[in-house]
């Protein structure tokens, strides 16, 4: 291993490949803070360039940098103005965009590069280490326990309510699942929910979705209630991008802890980013104590560390099939093999033998991606969040025409517009209510791999029998049940203690 | 028919070269001053490479000035296609890409228009199906997979990519049925992915599964799958070790083909224009470099040779559909 290390090391290393890594990074980050374009379609977007070049080694060192670097910029987008670009960064805004409100722009942006880059970076150590004996683990899942592990992520959804929002929680969980069902699934053969309207038959678009919910109704917000913008406005604080002594000894057990719970789930194809960010962030928040777990949602340090960390470490993860057997975990990793098959390069089981240096160079890479990106990074974060002191009268208007262009520009469809615009309303007026939103959209992701997952074991054990004949299956339902029934209890507890106390005296 | 398969990630990459590097305009006089694309779905799909890819090689060899592309997306190709049945008289120089899955749906009435509303240009490219199974399975020839199904048809699970009563749906079941057993009894389960499916192979979720030959191509290379059967009339020389169904005594063929179509009513002599144009495209070394890139297998049917094709395609998969239900 130490020889094939060397060699990635000796091929990595080279001025031209460490050209391409800076530009790479600077690239994915410009592009990636634009919502709507994720690491995905910057990639591809950047793959001619890389086919261009020729050497595939150099290719991967191109394209992990512009991997890296769009998915930082695409947690700015979520932390700066709220609108996630893409599913693995939702929970990214829950803490990220309050701690922006706050005036802290700098120090939540610095957060998500340390965590991201801690991630990525342990986990391309365990990748290094682990990658050939991980790969039977990515074969373990089956369509039953991917409907396990959804409906864990579903159970978790109460760690996003605040206090006495439970219902509340839940009831938007229930429209996220049946906003999941309109268009046509990949289960039956017919439209569901389209009202006759062709332009749902491929259901509702995850970014559309996200930008109406979440973008959308914080730029009526600043419009409705001009004294929110007002916090924002103290432009030193927010290009401050110091984190204390003391919070970076909070941060460090939540991002090491993370980063090896998010690279585990990336490990299994088709779990991802997007599970690793919310359960990292649930189990954070179950785990963390009185104050600290009141200030989740709310602007809390560890609940920004938490998915920023856990959505790198699976995007490394996520290597792990790819390189090994060849399977695409992913929309990303499923890219860069169309780029991998084009340069000529087979990813499988053969990789390691057949073309080693390639092996060892991608893994490399992605380390110097890492870290090329947080030298690049850290010194643009100050101007990054000077966006903020933007006056409010620019500032509505970019986030609007950015919301916009993100809807728009993946489908082509003006459509999206309209959507947008309807659904961004609806989210305005749900928000008014005091309802969460976020459950919305986890419903809303997670509902669809569900019911397929669902539908796929019904199918292959022709019943439901999946659900205690595989240990596995009924071990991930029980945490599911052990979620959503121990918090409940343990707040009926302490209330009856509480009440008990008060009759008693 | 979304698919999220390496076939159309490496058609991405290629689509995506083409629109930033196709701004070159050859010198010489062209048979086509210009032609304007229509992509009934999003940028990086099968069609978007297909029709991206053949713009390429015609503007680069210089039989077409220039090309332009629009990708519409919306009701699965719906939009489009009613778009360009609305807008006939203004889209004499609009060609639009489609393939099989213009056939299906039209058949499920998911479109209320088909293929015979528009004029019929020429059928391009296509890609056969093919079965693949684990390296390591005990399964060697799609006779033993039959042999398999007949001992017991709930134990062997076919994956595919494509929804139930899509195309890998409707591949798996030809099959079936050509080897004298029930299509309606064959357990096939979709995946939305490429990807997905091929795990679940790997993982032993599924015993054998339907995709296209030339993503089966790529699988076999990597070492992970054998191909155990695939639709095409005679063995293919991108990939002489895979047995074709025939020799194996299953009378089932199949072809997924790519193609262009005009405006309704366009003009005899324009229409005659683009096939010859698409005909003069087979020879040059241009679209030979886009063709290999993407492992498309050239099949050529201008004109009059499409419809027919297209016809006995519809009346096929009409037949299958009816047997399997969903019509």
């Amino acid at each position: 291993m130490l020889e094939g290390i060397m060699l990635g090391l000796e091929t990595a290393f080279t001025f031209q490949n460490l050209l391409l890594v800076v530009a790479g990074c600077l690239i994915g980050t410009l592009i990636g803070m634009l919502p709507g374009l994720g690491p995905m379609s910057i990639i591809a977007i950047m793959i001619p360039v890389a086919i261009n070049i020729g050497d595939p080694a150099a290719a991967l060192i191109l394209l992990a940098g512009v991997y890296y670097g769009a998915i930082f910029g695409g947690s700015t987008s979520s932390i700066l103005i709220n609108a996630p670009g893409v599913a693995g960064t939702v929970a990214t805004a829950f803490d990220g965009y309050p701690l922006a409100r706050q005036g802290k722009a700098g120090k939540a942006l610095t957060i998500a590069a340390i965590s991201s880059f801690s991630g990525g970076t342990i986990g391309a150590i365990l990748l290094l280490i682990f990658a050939p004996a991980l790969s039977s683990v990515a074969l373990l899942f089956h369509s039953a326990e991917y409907f396990a592990l959804m409906i864990v992520g579903l159970s978790a959804i109460a760690a996003f309510a605040g206090t006495g929002q439970v219902a509340k929680a839940l009831m938007m969980t229930v429209a996220g699942l049946m906003l999941a069902t309109v268009g046509e699934s990949a289960l039956f053969n017919a439209p569901r929910f389209t009202m006759g309207i062709s332009d749902l038959q491929s259901g509702f678009s995850f970014v559309t979705l996200a930008m109406a919910l979440f973008a959308l109704p914080e730029a009526l917000f600043l419009i409705l209630d001009p004294k929110r913008g007002e916090a924002t406005s103290n432009s030193e604080a927010i290009k401050d991008l110091r984190i204390t002594r003391e919070e970076a000894k909070k941060i460090a057990p939540v991002i090491a802890r993370q980063s090896i719970q998010g690279f585990l789930i990336g490990v299994m194809p088709g779990a991802g980013a997007t599970i690793a960010s919310f359960l990292g962030y649930a189990v954070e928040r179950n785990i963390a104590k009185g104050e600290e777990q009141e200030e989740f949602g709310k602007g809390s340090i560890k609940g920004l560390a938490a998915p920023e960390a856990a959505n790198n470490a699976a995007c490394t993860g996520s290597f792990v099939p790819l390189l090994t057997l060849g399977i695409p975990g992913s929309g990303t990793t499923a890219i860069l093999l169309g780029a991998l098959v084009a340069l000529n390069v087979n990813p499988g089981p053969r990789l390691m033998i057949d073309n080693p240096s390639i092996f060892w160079a991608v893994i490399i890479s992605m380390y110097i991606g890492n870290f090329v990106l947080l030298i690049l990074n850290l010194p643009l974060i100050p101007y990054i969040a000077k966006l903020l002191t933007i006056p409010r009268n620019y500032l509505i208007p970019f986030i609007l025409f950015f919301t916009m262009i993100g809807a728009y520009i993946g489908q082509n469809n003006a459509t999206e517009l309209l959507l947008l615009i309807g659904l961004g309303i609806a989210a305005t007026i749900l928000r008014f209510a005091d309802y969460p939103l976020a459950p919305l959209l986890i419903g809303f992701i997670l509902g669809g791999m569900m019911e397929n997952n669902f539908a796929r074991a019904v199918n292959l054990t022709d019943g439901i029998s999946f659900m205690y004949e595989r240990p596995m299956t009924l071990a991930l339902l029980v945490i599911g049940a052990l979620l959503i029934i121990v918090p409940a209890c343990r707040k009926r507890l302490s209330k009856i203690r509480k009440g008990g106390i008060a009759d008693g005296d | 028919m979304l698919k999220f398969s390496r076939r159309s990630f490496v058609a991405t990459a290629a689509a995506v070269a083409m629109s930033i590097f196709s701004s070159a305009v050859p010198a010489h006089a062209a048979d086509i001053d210009k032609l304007h694309f229509l992509i009934p779905g999003g940028a990086g799909g099968g069609w978007d490479g297909t029709a991206r890819g053949t713009g390429e090689a015609l503007t680069k060899s210089g039989i077409v000035g220039s090309a332009s592309f629009e990708n519409m997306s919306g009701g699965g190709g719906g939009k489009a296609i009613g778009y360009l049945i609305e807008n006939a008289a203004s889209s004499h120089g609009t060609l639009m890409v489609n393939s099989t899955p213009i056939v299906i749906r039209s058949l499920v009435g998911r479109f209320p228009y088909n293929f015979r509303d528009l004029t019929m240009i020429a059928g391009t490219i296509g890609d056969y199906a093919a079965f693949v199974v684990h390296k390591d399975s005990p399964l060697n020839s799609f006779k033993d997979l039959v042999t398999a199904y007949k001992a017991n048809p709930r134990k062997v699970a076919i994956g595919g990519g494509s929804v139930p009563g899509g195309m890998d749906h409707l591949v798996a079941a030809m099959a079936m049925q050509a080897a004298g057993e029930d299509p309606t009894k064959v357990k096939y389960i979709p995946y939305d992915a490429g990807g997905k499916a091929m795990a679940a192979l790997l993982s032993g979720e599924i015993q054998a599964l339907s995709t296209g030959f030339s993503e089966a191509i790529a699988l076999a290379n990597a070492g992970e799958v054998k191909i155990i059967g695939m639709t095409g009339p005679e063995r293919n020389d991108a990939y002489e070790d895979a047995p074709t169904l025939k020799e194996q005594g299953y009378d089932a063929e199949f072809v997924n083909w790519r193609g262009f179509f005009g405006a309704p009513n366009l003009p005899e002599a324009k229409a005659n224009a683009y096939r010859a144009a698409i005909a003069k495209m087979y020879d040059t070394p241009e679209w030979e470099a886009v063709r290999q890139r993407n492992g498309w297998v050239n099949i050529h049917n201008p004109g009059e040779k499409f419809v027919t094709f297209l016809s006995d395609q519809e009346a096929i998969i009409k037949d299958l559909m009816t047997k399997l239900g969903f019509l």
